[in-house]
């Protein structure tokens, strides 16, 4: 962690950013710091090896997947608009304040959340969680005491329970619809990032 | 207790030797030996209550454990009251502050969930100290105000000051009570790390307070000067760190000693003991925080010493300390209970209690309720209502408490069960009803988890990552052997482990039709092998059953829900958790295996493995689907096979049995991190790592069988009190938490039969490999012919030789001197060592055993 924190001036396209993500200059300035920091060579970039340097990812079953989540499609590495871009998705949902913002869609919203998960299961970008995708993510996060039978048994029938038209595979709003239950806004949500 | 009797009572015709003529051949020494014989006695029968408790599990899940015991201290109280006519044995503070608190203080340290632990520090040292502060004040200034308005009997006699002690006193939460309490009632690990760690860490405040007010109500409050404030604020730090550095030194020494105990692997666990106490001593002595130095000593000495003793010694130090803290708690409360009888040491008076109860009950709750609103803008998971009100209820006073004022107070334990209950604290009690819920919420939680680390939330990640640099740097290097040091090493230990998966991996995959995975067995009980023969004893037995048995097809319930039982079961069992979600492991009555480890291995590994692959193939351009081709050509192989050996007992739709089959299969490691309340039957051999599910698909075999059938085929290793069906079957309806364990422990009852019957049965079929079959009457021949060789060597001169040892027992025994018995002394003399004895019958071989024994009779009959 960056030692001392840099002036908000030093950002660049401060006001954008703050406009575009909806996080206070203050967060701005922090995850800033955290960039410069993770940027070891201090490139003004990160790349994938950046990322996986942070010692917990590597414990973490989705670490890989949320790192190429950094990353848009083909590019190897990432600046620091997108990255915070991503990690606006994580901020904290306001009580009342999501109605008054202009915008219809802000970065928050359970929605762009939803879809922020959704695309980690869908690693082909097709718009589908399909057996195999799901059979992976299966794979990453379950203990290695289970068989690939079981998995695949597992996989086949979460995709039968949440698909609805019957394609056997699970488009977002299928996704959208088997986690209706669960408090997104909360689950989804950095405290941290305001 | 029978009263000790005089000297000379009995005799007994076996006269000890020596003894003078004229005196008492036995002598009642009962005065010599009272003291530890009452300690003993009193041990036992704690422990023998305990046992009674545990049989009848409806009182156990009703009132706590401790509770009872207290009321078992009440009742032998009495009965000692009423033999006696005084109150006989007491809790003397001296014997509980030196002999029971440091067992369960350096349990709970050494045992502490330490990652948890340095996560919540902040709230843990806010509610340790300024709600202890607060406690205290508040209370005492409040029951002073309710003597100033008169409300209180005039028998009481005491000052702002007196009153203030007594705040101080009685503010505390107190670890004994908290522990024994909240590890019954299962409550998610934050809270129970909080309540815990300020339990723990209050001590310094509350003895600090003890002392200012003390020595305030000694000068009298008139003299109190400003700067004795001053000093007490001081003599806080003084106290609260001084103590955490005693423990650190002692860490330190315990960490460097058990490095050179190579030699004397038998005497490791007692260095861990004995440094341990030293500490808590050392720190008493010089009147710091003895329960800090404990607790830190615990907390830092585990990770060295753990890398440097030898297994057996880590067992033995796990064991050993259970039982200490298991034994002195129950002791505590038992006589709480025990004391609470004794009317000369208290006097009841309605006012004063009520009105501590009630203050203490108030001013926690005010206390925990600003605090959390304070600590919740900081906090990455805020404490939610239902945590606030458990914390503030939770705040129990008890046994510490009791011993410093000798008032009984602990009985509070047994209204928090119901209320937990009652508010749902338990997180288990969430509906989990869909696969792609619990699926997707785990994926929520770690990516949450995942973006925390890129966001780099902890603000003291920076220390950390410098402490550990130093740990690695000097600490480790000078306090731990340079054999574990290097196991230590990470990439290796990485490389290491992933050799044993990827062979694992192979035995799993291919080599199980192999009689040549059986090899393995002897050396390291493979999981796979030993898998593979349960599950073909599994699958026997389950085919005859249910060939008996035709109403198998109608299943009470569909069996597709069966399936999603079966599912949900492994799903549970076996998805990794999110950080959060680790459960607090710590428990006094069940060691743990830690699971977060494991799991951080394992996924590390896989990790690793997979950038490693990701590396080479944008390297060298392989392709993995090559190896996953093989996978699922493997896994479509065993399918086939596994389908194959399902139709033959009772034509079952493949499918399902499959399923069934690949459930049997599982193997987990116990988690007993879980404390079990359901389970007080089940005896858990933790030392075994590997347990093998077949409680899931006998859950299942035994639902489709309906209730009648079970006459039909009986099946005597299902243990009657399980849980409810629902439970059973549907994991989101029992305690979830409990899951694991409740798999394990019920599974330990129904593996031992096929576990040995495969065990044996491999052994046997690797001796016949190992050894050619010529070799089979080895130890035979080994009994017969160390002897007899031995005769041949000596036929020179048999006559000395075995007439060397009769003039010895000649001595002692001088009627066998001419009997037939004397024929056998050679025999009863080895005169060569084992192993000699072996190597030589070995190689004499068995063809020459029979020689050997044809040889060996007219020796010893010459010798007769």
């Amino acid at each position: 962690m960056g030692c001392q924190s840099s002036h908000p001036s030093a950002i660049p396209e401060l006001e954008e950013i703050m406009q575009e993500t909806g996080f206070s200059q203050a967060s701005v300035v922090r995850l800033y710091d955290r960039f410069q920091a993770l940027d070891k060579q201090q490139k003004g970039y990160l790349s994938k090896y950046d990322l996986q340097g942070i010692g917990e990812l590597a414990v973490n079953p989705l670490g890989e997947r949320i790192i190429n989540a950094f990353f848009k499609e083909g590019e190897e590495l990432t600046n620091f608009r997108s990255f915070i871009r991503v990690l606006a998705h994580f901020r904290p949902v306001e009580e009342g304040k999501s109605k008054e913002t202009g915008r219809p869609e802000p970065m928050n919203s359970r929605l762009r959340k939803l879809q922020f998960a959704f695309q980690l299961y869908d690693q082909d970008s097709d718009g589908k969680i399909s057996r195999d995708e799901m059979l992976q993510v299966l794979r990453l996060m379950v203990g290695i005491q289970v068989t690939e039978e079981q998995l695949a048994c597992i996989a086949e029938r979460t995709i039968q329970e949440a698909d609805q038209d019957g394609d056997g595979a699970i488009s977002f709003e299928e996704f959208a619809t088997s986690v209706e239950k669960l408090n997104i806004e909360q689950r989804m949500s950095l405290r941290l990032l305001k | 207790m029978q009263p000790p009797t005089g000297p000379a009572l009995a005799s007994a015709p076996e006269s000890p030797p020596g003894a003078a003529p004229g005196s008492p051949l036995l002598r009642w020494q009962w005065r010599e030996v009272q003291a530890p014989c009452l300690v003993a006695g009193w041990i036992l029968v704690a422990s023998l209550a305990k046992i009674v408790f545990q049989l009848s599990r409806k009182v156990t899940s009703v009132v706590p454990e401790s509770c009872l015991l207290i009321l078992l201290g009440l009742g032998l109280g009495g009965i000692v009251l009423a033999i006696a006519k005084r109150a006989e044995y007491q809790l003397e503070p001296s014997m509980f502050f030196l002999f029971l608190l440091p067992p369960i203080v350096l349990d709970s340290g050494y045992f502490m969930p330490s990652r948890l632990f340095f996560d919540n520090l902040g709230a843990i040292l806010t509610y340790a100290v300024i709600g202890t502060l607060w406690n205290s004040f508040a209370t005492g200034a409040a029951l002073w105000g309710l003597k100033q308005a008169g409300l209180m009997d005039t028998g009481v006699d005491a000052g702002l000051m007196d009153f203030l002690l007594f705040g101080s006193l009685i503010s505390a939460v107190d670890p004994v009570a908290v522990l024994a309490v909240f590890e019954e009632v299962h409550i998610n690990e934050t809270l129970f790390i909080i309540v815990f760690g300020e339990s723990l860490l209050n001590d310094a405040v509350t003895v600090v307070l003890y002392k200012v007010f003390n020595s305030f109500v000694e000068m009298g409050p008139a003299h109190v000067q400003a700067t004795d404030y001053l000093k007490g604020v001081a003599s806080f730090f003084v106290v609260s760190l001084g103590g955490a550095a005693v423990g650190l030194l002692f860490a330190f020494l315990l960490a460097l000693i058990t490095r050179f105990t190579k030699r004397v692997r038998i005497i490791e666990p007692l260095f861990v003991f004995l440094l341990a106490y030293m500490a808590y001593l050392a720190a008493e002595m010089v009147s710091l925080s003895s329960i800090l130095a404990v607790t830190f000593c615990g907390i830092c000495c585990k990770k060295y010493v753990e890398a440097n003793i030898s297994r057996k010694s880590r067992t033995t130090v796990k064991y050993t300390m259970k039982t200490l803290a298991s034994s002195s708690e129950t002791v505590i409360f038992m006589f709480l209970g025990i004391s609470a009888v004794d009317t000369s040491k208290w006097a009841w008076d309605t006012a004063l209690v009520l009105g501590t109860l009630l203050f203490i009950l108030l001013f926690r709750a005010v206390g925990v309720v600003l605090q959390t609103w304070v600590l919740n803008r900081f906090r990455l998971t805020p404490l939610d209502r239902i945590d606030q009100v458990v914390m503030s209820y939770g705040g129990l006073r008890g046994a510490v408490a009791f011993a410093l004022v000798i008032l009984l107070d602990g009985d509070k334990g047994l209204t928090i069960k119901p209320l937990v209950k009652w508010l749902k604290v338990k997180r288990s009690d969430h509906h989990k009803p869909t696969l792609n819920e619990e699926l997707h919420e785990h994926a929520f939680d770690h990516i949450l988890a995942a973006v925390e680390d890129v966001v780099g939330h902890h603000g003291y990640r920076y220390w950390r990552d410098r402490w550990e640099q130093f740990d690695k740097r000097y600490l480790s290097q000078l306090l731990m052997r340079k054999s574990a040091y290097r196991l230590k090493d990470e990439i290796w230990d990485v490389y290491c482990k992933l050799n044993i998966r990827d062979a694992i991996s192979f035995v799993d995959q291919g080599g199980h039709v192999l009689s040549a995975s059986r090899l393995t067995l002897p050396s390291m009980p493979s999981r796979t092998s030993m898998s593979e023969s349960s599950v073909t004893n599994l699958l026997r037995e389950s085919g005859s059953g249910a060939c008996l048995d035709l109403q198998v097809i109608d299943t009470v319930r569909s069996r597709r829900d069966k399936e999603d039982a079966v599912m949900h079961h492994v799903l549970c069992g076996s998805l990794y958790k999110p950080r959060r979600r680790y459960k607090a492991s710590y428990s006094r009555h069940f060691i743990s295996p830690s699971t977060q480890e494991r799991q951080d291995k394992e996924i590390f590994q896989q990790n690793m493995k997979r950038r490693l692959e990701t590396f080479k193939s944008t390297k060298h351009n392989v392709c993995s689907a090559k190896s996953k081709a093989r996978l699922k050509k493997d896994g479509r192989k065993k399918q086939k096979k596994s389908a194959a050996n399902a139709e033959l007992p009772n034509g079952k739709p493949p499918r399902s049995v499959t399923w069934q089959q690949t459930a049997a299969a599982v193997l987990v490691a116990v988690d007993s991190d879980d404390e079990e309340s359901d389970s007080s039957e089940t005896e858990k051999e933790e030392d075994e790592g590997i347990v093998f599910i077949a409680r899931a698909t006998d859950a299942i075999l035994q639902g489709k069988k309906a209730s009648g059938s079970l006459d039909v085929c009986p099946s005597p290793r299902i243990i009657p009190p399980s849980p409810t069906s629902a439970e059973r079957e549907l994991p989101w309806k029992g305690d979830r938490g409990d899951l694991a364990v409740y798999i394990s422990s019920e599974t330990t009852k129904i593996v031992p039969v096929d576990m040995q019957a495969a065990w044996k049965q491999s052994i046997s079929s690797l001796e016949s490999v190992a050894s050619p079959p010529g070799a089979e009457p080895g130890p035979h021949a080994k009994t017969v012919a160390g002897p007899a060789l031995e005769e041949r060597q000596m036929m020179p001169e048999p006559r000395t030789c075995f007439q060397f040892p009769n003039p010895l027992l000649r001595s002692s025994r001088p009627q066998s001197a001419g009997s037939p018995e004397r024929t056998e002394q050679p025999e009863l003399q080895p005169l060569m060592a084992p192993d000699e004895q072996g190597r030589m019958s070995t190689a004499a071989g068995p063809g020459n055993s029979r020689w050997l024994i044809q040889f060996n009779r007219p020796a010893r009959f010459s010798d007769g």
